[in-house]
This record gives structure tokens, C-alpha cells and sequence, in this order.
């Protein structure tokens, strides 16, 4: 298992040249993007997708942190997502200020307040490990789904409805992509750092990062405060989306389908996380001209790529077929087809 | 390399699934002559059976309609999503139907994602009818209308009819703490009977994962409440019957439209025990009516089971959309006036399967609540 | 008092139907240690298997029972070898996802055969009820909980006492020594999947003895309350599977009966913070094993 996450891990040198093509990859995107929203391009169902995929990338992104660089298995990430959209919103529901401080107090609360959860959760489960840390992530979930319901101000079980809906598609659009960003430059940052590789240390032997002196205890908090101060954020954009929320936005079943994009993409792969993340959101959506068969071809593909990406097979596949290796390839050819000219 | 071979035939079979939708999503030419209703409900999941319920009545409607020429010689195409109850997944498939050329929007079929589309319907300005939300705040924008009661209309009137009329003043309750439905109409209940200086002797709650009723039944069964009040749907209903069976609890059942189709659900000697409930509905499958006769024997041969209330506000929604196109002279497909169906909606009245219906400038319907009543394992309407 | 007395046996009641499913769950999981999150929707086709054969074939009633329990055996031995087994050497995280998306597929599969609408028994497991001072107890709770104290000591009979049984134990201690001593390692977890997919068989029997009814999503919906119990009990363990199922049961019909006025609409959420509190104070459930770490 642990050789596994190591393999997946590319080794992060930000020389100049990469950085350069990281940039170049992500103004593109949104330069693509954007330019087919202006142009009305894009058809309406790709505009909210693209939304919908930014808050999902986010979740994905921030629970890989948990998950595949600190090694522990949660299945409450809806709980910090919960709070961070209901805390959030509830900025922006119940306050007059004009709609700009409106959106940004709405995130510092909504962050602010997920972090404190994700302070008290992590904090008091410092001594669970494996199955006991996933089933009590996922009874603090429930928890915070549950006292969503009684608190005041939350709008019950029927939901706080009311909330300000981005100006337009593209400024939500934007808006959402700005923090995507931002949650990668966080999480590689952090990665990346002393306390990152004491985090992958504590993941990889827990006995011998103790030897080395590294707090496994405040980094486990730390962790899962970052994650959860990432999700809240996620949360209030998901939020301002749908202009709606309710407790059974938040189930068990989410925290699950976060996880299902964490694996799927490769645990402590961020680049795998974007992708997965996209694909999870994007292929119910692509197989609704199945009709009544798109939820058993969905859970038949979820299947199929589980078992695809864990066969050896794949491996000799990527070796053979990857861009990267194709490109070496042709370099190659035409390197001896010059030679021989 | 065999083996590789095999490999790179799956992925190819999956990124052809996958692809395969894009081409087929494409609007087709027939589209053009006919006017594009939407809908939006779960079809899959935990709820998936008010949806599939709305889409089957609606349909059979649709094929009615179509059958008889149309409307004004125009046909009525109905393209239905999946929401999965879920309102972001309810935003997505709002935009797959405007992308297939929405123009009137049938939903959504829950609460929740019909309050999340308020906004797209209001900046997309199109007539939505929902045939089942009915929390307030689903019908506020000024092109949204709803075909069922709402949820604290429901909650008042059988307060005040038992109170009335039946002369109880404790109470018993228990209601789905999952469901807005639910807890909207207990909470409008409460206020009433309050205001009624009625007493509640127990509430209890459960949640979706709720399985066993045991512990609710034992504190209404070690309770002195007269009667007991059930604000949630028949499939949970009946399981709490019987459960209620088991701890001898033995009070008048009442509930709201939610109770209707109960008796699918306890057959033979079960039926007995939901003898006498009394709930609020708009419509009753076994209603001597023939329009509502016509329907239930449509609905049996093409879906092999009995239309609930769901069916039938799904079946009425489209023959209030056809109403309103034919008061607006609608002629032609692609050229609909907004507002000339908001005013034609307010002008209409309906003769459906859930009662004659008018709708307020709220958009809010007024039809008759009838009060049904269970005798001898039939539906009786009071 | 005597309503504390019900409550805690609806507790009871309700507890013993949690216990019989992650009896399966942890039986799975000591073996094969892999959470097997499709457990809950192997009863749930069980029940769909049991509801057409009373319902619409209408074989005599021990029939069913065995046809039930053959079809999920039979349903746990496919899924295994097509979904989990090609995922031996794969993270135990990998092996769950798949679990889930099995899980997915036959919600679907059922949803497409069966419909969404809820689909009710008739009666056919006619026990009653014993009444002790006034409370009343419904026999199928004893039938419950005495079949899982027989699944109990014959598993434990069957691990301790059988080869196969040995072999078992030996996979679940070291899967390459056991390889080493001559197991089939295949084989053996095939049967360890077998025998806890009959499990569920027996429990799709009884849940459907008890509340009479089964829909696409009866499995996934007290699947994660069999898990909780699972784990909560110490996952692995068979005893504790069985009191974590009945403590969690208990739990929830507390909340359900004594929580005031509006804190009731949260019960599901208070019934979770106890959990938490007992797992805070005994990190590795009731009867879990620490597991020392060594360098």
C-alpha cells in the first residue's frame, strides 16, 4: 500500500521551466473556458458543470490531504463542508452589506468556522486510528447534519433558502476557479515544506517520525484543519451555486463520494484528484441519455476503473502509451529520420 | 500484448459509452413542431418513487393529449431528468433541459430542488408548474404555480378539523425528521393546535435510516393521547402501523395527502389496521369518478401498479399546462408568451384528477381539500 | 419505569436485527480484512429472492428459506470473484470504493427489476408475542438473537475446529505464511465470502420476518449502522459485533424516547455522539485488540 501512494507521488521540484507549464495549463483552462461562456459557446448544462466541478475539485483536493498524505481514513468531510456553507450563508442571508463583502465575508466565515470545527473534531480523535477514526468522522457528519436541523437560523429541515446567487455564470465561474487555484497553491505549499514532508513521514511509519522528533499530534490537527478550513470554503461557494441548502445536502453518502474522487485519482495525487473529481461530477451528467440505466452504468463504470487502475496491466499500458512517452517516441523518430537525411 | 490489447478494448468500450450521449444529446429535427415541456424529479435513490410516480402520470397525460390532436394542433413533447432529490443535481438537469429547448418546466418534484431552480426560473423567466412541492417557498417566483396543497395549509385544516369536529385535545405525533415535508406540516400543526389550546401528549421522530419503530410506538402507546397524527408518506405509514399493531397502540389515525396509496401497502388482514384514518387529499384512486377511473385503469395496464397521488399531480400538471396554452391561443411552438400564460394560468380552471382547481395570483392552487377516510379497506371521501 | 423497561428492549429488538448484519460485516472483515460495504445490499437482494418466492411463486415457505440464503451464498461467491479478488495485492482502500460501487449496482439492478416503490410481505412468519407485567415482547426477537447465538458458537466452532476453519485463521494472521504452509489462499477467502454472504441470507430473512418490507435502498440505509456496530464492537471480532449491534440499538431508542420537545428532530445525531464518547474512551471498541506496532 504505502509503495503505492510513494509511486504516485511525483517528486515536486518546481523548477522553472514546470512552474512555467503549470501556469500555462491553468491560465489556459480558464482563458478556454471563459472564452466559450463569453461567446455563449458553451452549452448552458457545461456552464453550471463547470461550477459544480470547482467546488467538487476542492473537496477532492482537501480530503486528499487527509486521506493520502496523512494516511487517515475520514468519512466526515461533508460535516466540514456542511458547516462551512450553512455558516457562510448565513453571512450572507442575514446581513445588508452590498453583495461584494457580502460573497468574501461569506467565505472568511464560512473557512473560519469550519476550521474551528475541524479543530474540535480532530483534536478530540487524536488517539483513533483506521476503521475507528473512519466510522467516528462519519458519526461527526451525521452529528453536524443532525444539530443543523435544530439550530436557529438554519432554516430546519426545509432548508435557508435566499441565499445570493452569483451575478452570472461566469462570475461564478471565476470566482469558484480563483479558489481552486489557490487551494492547489495551499496544499503545495504545504506540501512541499518541512511540516509537508512531516506529514508523508507520519503516514509512511508513525513510530519512526515520533523518533524524529515530529509532533504527530499537532500535525494531525493541523491536517485536518487545513482540509477542513478548505472544505467550508468549498461549501460556501457551493452555496452561492445553488442559492439553497438543506441537511440532506450533507449525508454520509457525500462524504463517500469525496472519498470514491480521492481513490479514484490516486491518493496523494493532486493532479489525480482534479481529474477524478471532474470525471465523478461529469459522467452522471454525460450518461443521462441512458435514462433509466444511467445509475447502474455509472456504478458499472465506477467498477470497471477501480479494477482497471489497480491491474498490473495499467501499469504496462502507461509505460507504453502515456503522451509523455509518445512524445519521447516521436522526438526520437524524427531525430533518426534528420540523422539519416 | 494480448493482454495489453484486452485492456485498451474496455477503456475504448467505456470512453465510447461516455462519449456516446454528447451526439445523442443533440435536440432532434421533430422537436421543432412541438412545444417542449420539462421535467425534473428523482428517478433513481431514496425518493426515486414520487418521481417515477409524477413521470408516469405525466406521461400518460402527455400521450392523452397528443392522441387527441394537441394543443391547438400542437403536440407536447416531455423530456424528464433525474434529480436524484438532490438540488445541485436539479440544477444540472434544469440546464440539460434548457439546452434541449425547456420551454415549460414540469418541477421539480421535491421541495428542496424545486426551491434551488427559483432562481434559474426566474432569471430564465419561463412558466414552471410544480406538481408536488410543496413547501412556501417553492411557488414564490411570479411564474410558478403548484398543483398540490403546501404543506402548512395541510397541517392547520386537520388540526382544526379534529379539534372541531372530532372534539380531541391530545395529541400524538410523529413525523420524519429528514423530510421538509414532514416537518413542515407538523410544525404548522402544532402552531394551530396550540392556538386551539389542544395538548400534545408525545412527539417523536424518526430519520431516513430509520428501521424500527419500536421506541417511537412504546412512548405514544405510554401516553394519554387520543389519537395520532402522521404528517409523513404511506410507505413509512404503513411500517408504523404495524409497529403500532405489535405495541397494542390504538388511536384514530390522520395524516395528510402524503397517506394517500396507504392501503398498497397493507394488504389482507393488515388492512384492518389502518381502519378509520382520516387524511387530507386531493385525489382518491378509487374515486367513482370516471375521469379518475379512466386514468387509474391507463395507469395499471401501462405501469403494472396503482397511481398514487404523485401520478395524479403529475398527470393534472400537464393538463393544466395544456389549459393554459389553449386559454393563451398558442399556435405557434416556438413563439410563447411568458406573461400571456402567467395571466392565462390565473384565468384557467381545471377539472382534474386532484379536484376543480383555480389558481390564486400567488400561484398558489384553490380546489376543495377533501378529507378521505378508510372504511371497510376502502377509500371513502367524507 | 415501565416504559424505560419497553424502551430498552425496543433497543433490544432493534439492536439484535444491527448485530445479525454486522455479525456478517465482521466476519468478512476478520478474515479478509476488507470492509465489505455491499454486505447490507446482498440482504437486500436476499429479501427481493425471498419476497418472489412467497409472493409470486409461492413455494412453500422452508423452500424460500433456503433458496434465499443459496441465492445470496451464491451472489457473495460472484461478486467476490469478479469485483474483489482481481484486488488482492490492492490498498484495503481500493478494495472499499469497489465495495461501494458493487453496492451501487445492485441498488440499480434492483431499482430496474423491482421498481422504486416500496414492496410489503405478507405475513409469513406468524410468532406473536410474549407479555411480561404488562410489556410485550414479539417472539421474533427471541428467534433473532437465539439464531445469531447459534451462527456465533458455530462459527466459532467452524474456525477452531474445522481445516478450512484453521486455514482461515491462518489467512487472517499472515496471508504469506499461510501460502507458505500449503492454503489456497483464493480458495479459502472464497469460502470466508460464501459463508458470510449466507449469513446475510439468514439475516435477509429475519429483517424481512420483522419489519415485512424491502426496497432498492433497505441495504444501504442500516448497512452503515451495521458498520458503526461492527467497528464499535472491535471490528473483527464476533462477540463484539454482536454487543456493539445491540449497545447502538439501544442507544437510538434512548434518543428516540428521551430526548425533549424539539431536540427530537436530532435524535440520529445524539444516538452518534454517544458512539463517539464510547470509541473516545475505548479507541478500539469494545472487544478490539490492540495491535502493537513494531519497527
Amino acid at each position: 500500500m504505502k509503495n503505492d501512494i510513494v509511486k504516485s507521488e511525483k517528486k515536486s521540484n518546481i523548477t522553472g521551466s514546470s512552474l512555467l507549464i503549470r501556469i500555462l495549463v491553468v491560465v489556459g483552462i480558464y482563458a478556454l473556458v471563459s472564452a466559450l461562456m463569453l461567446t455563449g459557446n458553451m452549452s448552458r448544462s457545461w456552464e453550471s458543470l463547470s461550477i459544480r466541478i470547482c467546488f467538487n475539485v476542492i473537496l477532492a483536493l482537501s480530503l486528499n490531504l487527509v486521506v493520502g498524505f496523512l494516511g487517515e481514513l475520514s468519512l466526515g468531510h461533508a460535516g466540514f463542508y456542511a458547516v462551512g456553507a450553512y455558516a457562510g450563508s448565513m453571512f450572507a442571508v442575514y446581513t445588508d452589506f452590498p453583495m461584494f463583502v457580502r460573497i468574501i465575508g461569506a467565505v472568511l466565515v464560512g473557512a473560519l468556522s469550519a476550521g474551528i470545527a475541524g479543530f474540535l473534531i480532530s483534536s478530540s480523535i487524536l488517539k483513533l486510528k483506521g476503521d475507528y477514526l473512519a466510522i467516528v468522522t462519519l458519526a461527526f457528519g451525521e452529528i453536524i447534519r443532525s444539530f443543523v436541523k435544530i439550530l436557529p437560523g438554519t432554516g430546519g429541515t426545509a432548508g435557508l433558502s435566499g441565499i445570493p446567487a452569483f451575478p452570472s455564470r461566469y462570475v461564478g465561474f471565476t470566482f469558484a476557479y480563483a479558489f481552486v487555484i489557490l487551494t492547489l497553491i495551499i496544499l503545495k505549499c504545504f506540501i512541499n515544506s518541512r511540516h509537508g514532508r512531516a506529514v508523508t513521514a507520519i503516514r509512511d511509519n508513525v513510530i519512526s517520525a515520533e523518533m524524529l522528533g515530529i509532533n504527530i499530534n499537532r500535525y494531525k490537527v493541523t491536517v485536518f484543519v487545513i482540509a477542513s478550513v478548505l472544505a467550508g470554503v468549498a461549501g460556501v461557494i457551493f452555496s452561492f451555486f445553488k442559492t439553497m441548502i438543506e441537511p440532506n445536502d450533507f449525508s454520509y453518502n457525500l462524504s463517500i463520494e469525496i472519498l470514491v474522487m480521492v481513490v479514484i485519482g490516486g491518493m496523494g495525487n493532486l493532479t489525480g484528484s482534479i481529474i477524478a473529481a471532474g470525471v465523478i461530477v461529469v459522467v452522471p451528467e454525460l450518461l443521462r441519455a441512458l435514462e433509466d440505466y444511467r445509475m447502474l452504468m455509472y456504478a458499472i463504470v465506477l467498477i470497471a476503473v477501480m479494477l482497471i487502475n489497480e491491474s498490473p496491466k495499467k501499469a504496462q499500458f502507461i509505460e507504453r502509451y502515456s503522451p509523455k512517452v509518445l512524445l519521447k517516441k516521436l522526438l526520437r523518430k524524427g531525430e533518426k529520420k534528420s540523422e539519416s537525411a | 500484448m494480448k493482454k495489453i490489447t484486452a485492456t485498451k478494448l474496455v477503456s475504448l468500450v467505456l470512453l465510447a459509452f461516455l462519449l456516446l450521449p454528447l451526439f445523442a444529446a443533440c435536440s432532434n429535427a421533430e422537436d421543432k413542431n412541438m412545444i417542449i415541456i420539462g421535467g425534473i424529479g428523482p428517478l433513481t435513490g431514496e425518493a426515486s418513487t414520487y418521481g417515477v410516480s409524477v413521470k408516469q402520470g405525466a406521461e400518460i397525460a402527455i400521450k392523452e393529449i397528443n392522441d387527441a390532436g394537441g394543443v391547438n394542433g400542437i403536440k407536447l413533447k416531455l423530456y424528464f431528468e433525474d434529480d436524484q432529490a438532490d438540488g445541485s443535481k436539479a440544477i444540472s438537469a434544469y440546464e440539460t433541459l434548457m439546452d434541449k429547448g425547456m420551454q415549460i418546466l414540469m418541477g421539480a418534484v421535491t421541495s428542496g430542488s424545486s426551491v434551488a431552480l427559483n432562481d434559474y426560473v426566474k432569471k430564465d423567466k419561463i412558466l414552471q408548474v410544480t406538481p408536488s412541492a410543496s413547501q412556501i417557498e417553492a411557488a414564490e417566483n411570479p411564474t410558478t404555480f403548484r398543483i398540490c396543497f403546501i404543506d402548512p395549509f395541510q397541517g392547520q385544516e386537520m388540526a382544526k378539523y379534529i379539534y372541531n369536529t372530532l372534539g380531541y385535545t391530545k395529541a400524538a405525533i410523529i413525523f420524519n425528521q429528514d423530510d421538509s415535508y414532514s416537518t413542515g406540516m407538523k410544525d404548522a400543526f402544532k402552531d394551530q393546535w396550540a392556538e386551539l389550546e389542544g395538548t400534545i401528549s408525545a412527539e417523536v421522530s424518526f430519520g431516513k435510516s430509520t428501521t424500527d419503530f419500536g421506541a417511537q410506538m412504546t412512548q405514544i402507546a405510554n401516553s394519554d393521547a387520543e389519537f395520532l397524527f402522521m404528517p409523513i408518506y404511506a410507505e413509512k405509514a404503513a411500517q408504523i402501523v404495524l409497529e403500532a399493531d405489535k405495541k397494542e397502540v390504538d388511536l384514530p389515525l390522520f395524516g395528510g395527502d402524503g397517506l394517500d396509496g396507504i392501503l398498497t401497502y397493507l394488504k389482507g388482514e393488515n388492512a384492518k389496521l389502518v381502519e378509520g384514518m382520516t387524511y387530507l387529499t386531493p385525489f382518491i384512486a378509487s374515486d367513482e369518478d370516471e375521469a379518475v377511473q379512466s386514468f387509474v385503469s391507463k395507469y395499471e395496464a401501462a405501469y403494472k401498479e396503482k397511481p398514487d397521488q404523485f401520478a395524479a399531480d403529475g398527470y393534472d400538471a400537464i393538463y393544466v399546462i395544456a389549459a393554459a396554452l389553449k386559454e393563451a391561443n398558442v399556435t405557434q411552438p416556438k413563439e410563447l408568451d411568458v406573461d400571456a400564460l402567467v395571466a392565462a394560468m390565473k384565468k384557467i380552471e381545471v377539472d382534474g384528477l386532484t379536484g376543480k382547481m383555480t389558481f390564486d395570483d400567488d400561484g398558489e392552487p384553490n380546489k376543495p381539500a377533501k378529507f378521505a377516510k378508510i372504511v371497510d379497506g376502502k377509500y371513502v371521501a367524507q | 419505569m415501565q416504559v424505560f423497561i419497553s424502551t430498552l428492549i425496543d433497543g433490544l429488538n432493534q439492536g439484535s436485527v444491527y448485530a445479525l448484519i454486522a455479525l456478517g460485516y465482521s466476519m468478512v472483515y476478520g478474515i479478509a480484512k476488507m470492509l465489505n460495504f455491499a454486505h447490507g445490499d446482498v440482504i437486500m437482494v436476499g429479501a427481493y429472492a425471498l419476497f418472489v418466492s412467497i409472493t409470486q411463486l409461492e413455494l412453500p415457505i422452508p423452500v424460500t428459506f433456503l433458496l434465499c440464503v443459496i441465492i445470496s451464498a451464491t451472489l457473495g461467491f460472484v461478486v467476490e470473484k469478479l469485483a474483489y479478488k482481481p484486488l488482492r495485492k490492492a490498498t484495503p482502500i481500493a478494495v472499499l470504493i469497489t465495495a461501494i460501487g458493487v453496492s451501487y449496482l445492485l441498488q440499480n439492478i434492483a431499482l430496474l427489476v423491482f421498481g422504486s416503490r416500496r414492496k410489503m410481505f405478507t405475513p409469513f412468519l406468524k410468532l406473536g408475542s410474549l407479555k411480561v407485567g404488562g410489556i410485550s415482547i414479539p417472539m421474533i426477537s427471541f428467534v433473532i438473537i437465539g439464531t445469531m447465538l447459534v451462527i456465533m458458537i458455530g462459527l466459532q466452532l467452524f474456525i477452531k475446529k474445522t481445516k478450512t476453519g484453521i486455514a482461515m485463521l491462518a489467512v487472517s494472521e499472515d496471508k504469506a505464511a499461510a501460502q507458505l504452509m500449503g492454503i489456497n489462499i483464493n480458495r479459502t477467502i472464497s469460502i470466508t465470502f460464501i459463508i458470510g454472504s449466507a449469513l446475510a441470507g439468514i439475516a435477509a430473512i429475519l429483517y424481512s420476518a420483522k419489519y415485512m418490507t424491502v426496497d432498492p435502498y433497505t441495504g444501504s440505509l442500516f448497512g452503515i449502522k451495521a458498520f458503526a456496530a461492527a467497528v464499535f464492537g472491535g471490528i473483527g471480532s464476533i462477540p463484539g459485533a454482536m454487543i456493539g449491534g445491540i449497545l447502538i440499538g439501544v442507544f437510538e431508542a434512548m434518543t428516540t424516547g428521551y430526548l425533549p420537545g424539539n431536540l427530537t428532530q436530532a435524535s440520529d445525531g445524539f444516538a452518534f455522539a454517544i458512539l463517539i464518547i464510547m470509541l473516545i474512551l475505548k479507541p478500539t471498541g469494545i472487544f478490539g485488540t490492540k495491535r502493537i506496532e513494531k519497527v
